[in-house]
């Protein structure tokens, strides 16, 4: 069983790696969309350092809709997914397979950039540390969460659109709790709180959002 | 633990409905170890839904069918991880080689010696290194089909196999069904041609459709 689910993984990220523009479109959308903010809201570095937060996060969101849509769909369009369906491994258990090959070509290069573009953004030398804690306790939330958005609309016209609606508001905790660590680190108040929400939030979405996958994925086969 | 070693396969009145309209109803069949059934009847009679139903895909409306005695709800792992199921997509990763695709489907079914020979009998050894977009559709379907001989499962549900073979592959695939069969192996299939598969129990799908039975 466990051999199964690496092999979805490896699969998974073999189809990533050697399909190289998925990644690097999420990782270019966030690091542009980022960097429009001192264009438009103005060079103050103050004002930058007071909004980085809540923009690093909120353009990090966006960055993995754009991936979101195709995480089952290539395989609902060529009969993948009914035969992953009928194999011995749990349906549940390939959706968290295809969640965690999501977040290590998703995430990790988000988690990646993500101080980079806080420098850009001239946040408090104090947050980082506490930024790369809430991009690592809050991506895989992004990802398990968004597998509810991705199977729901398979069969859907304008999935990606359809994506977008449904998945961004079940991210408003993530962003709220995210962004109110950073804020607290930049203000030497304790992190901690927030960390064991996020952290609350993944251990929940871990079970929850396959559950709820599988489910929906069986609807669309039928 | 039922008796394995003898797989039986029936179903008894199923009734299936697709949107709203019934496909078929009271329709029974049985197969026991070592049969082919073969699907018949003209388009829309409900062949792939029949067999999608029989994967597990799809849900009777009523009726039930039985693997060894017990109801495929009873245990559903062991009836999904004992078929092979063949439908009208090939399930093939563009940006894989030939070989990567089928080592993927072979190592979920915890298989991963036979994908040589596999290969080997749909003539697909040349072309184990080529990324498989560029294979053609009879290709992908032998590909397809060099699946269901890499790993074994007693059950197998083909939704029209022959679908852009040549003669030379169905032949093999001809070849495959019987060797299947020999070692008590079940195959249902639906087709429109005659495969030249010797004895073989035929259902005529259009005498369960609700029309014909008013």
């Amino acid at each position: 069983m466990i051999k199964a689910f690496t092999h979805i993984l490896v699969r998974d990220l073999r189809i990533s790696m050697r399909q190289g523009s998925d990644i690097v479109v999420v990782v270019m959308f966030f690091v542009i969309t980022v960097s429009l903010f001192p264009f438009g809201v103005g060079p103050e570095g103050n004002i930058l350092a007071r909004i980085a937060a809540g923009v690093v996060w909120v353009c990090a969101m966006l960055a993995t809709l754009l991936s979101l849509d195709r995480m089952f769909l290539n395989d609902y369009d060529d009969g993948s997914l009914e035969l992953l369906a009928l194999s011995s491994l749990p349906l549940e258990a390939v959706v968290l397979a295809k969640s965690v090959a999501h977040w290590l070509v998703t995430g990790l290069p988000l988690i990646a950039a993500a101080p980079l573009l806080a420098m850009l953004l001239n946040m408090a030398t104090e947050s980082y540390l506490t930024l790369l804690a809430v991009m690592v306790l809050g991506t895989p939330t992004l990802s398990l969460m968004g597998t509810i958005g991705a199977s729901l609309t398979l069969g859907a016209r304008r999935a990606g659109v359809l994506v977008s609606i449904l998945v961004l508001p079940l991210y408003i905790p993530v962003l709220i709790f995210a962004v109110g660590a950073i804020d607290a680190a930049a203000m030497s108040l304790p992190t901690r709180p927030h960390l064991l929400f996020l952290g609350a939030m993944l251990a929940a979405a871990l079970p929850l959002a396959p559950l709820a996958s599988a489910a929906a994925i069986r609807q669309a086969l039928t | 633990m039922p008796q394995t070693e003898i797989p039986n396969f029936s179903g008894e009145s199923l009734h299936c409905i697709r949107g709203e309209r019934t496909v078929f109803a009271g329709l029974d069949f049985s197969a026991s170890s070592g049969s082919a059934l073969i699907l018949q009847g003209p388009n829309g009679s409900g062949k792939s839904s029949l067999l999608r139903l029989m994967a597990g895909l799809l849900r009777p409306a009523s009726g039930s069918l039985f693997r060894d005695g017990l109801t495929i709800e009873d245990d559903p792992e062991y009836h999904r991880s004992s078929l092979h199921y063949v439908g009208h997509h090939d399930a093939i990763k563009p940006v894989l080689t030939v070989s990567e695709n089928l080592s993927f489907w072979a190592g979920v079914r915890g298989e991963t010696k036979s994908v040589g020979a596999a290969l080997e009998r749909f003539g697909l050894s040349p072309l184990a290194d080529m990324a498989a977009r560029l294979l053609s559709a009879g290709q992908r379907r032998r590909l397809n089909l060099a699946r269901i001989a890499a790993s074994p499962a007693p059950l197998w549900l083909l939704d029209e196999p022959t679908t852009a073979l040549d003669s030379a592959s169905t032949a093999v695939l001809v070849e495959l069904i019987g060797d299947h069969r020999a070692s008590g192996g079940i195959a249902v299939m639906s087709t429109h041609t005659d495969l030249g598969i010797p004895e073989t129990i035929d259902l005529a799908l259009d005498q369960f459709s609700p029309a014909s039975q008013h």
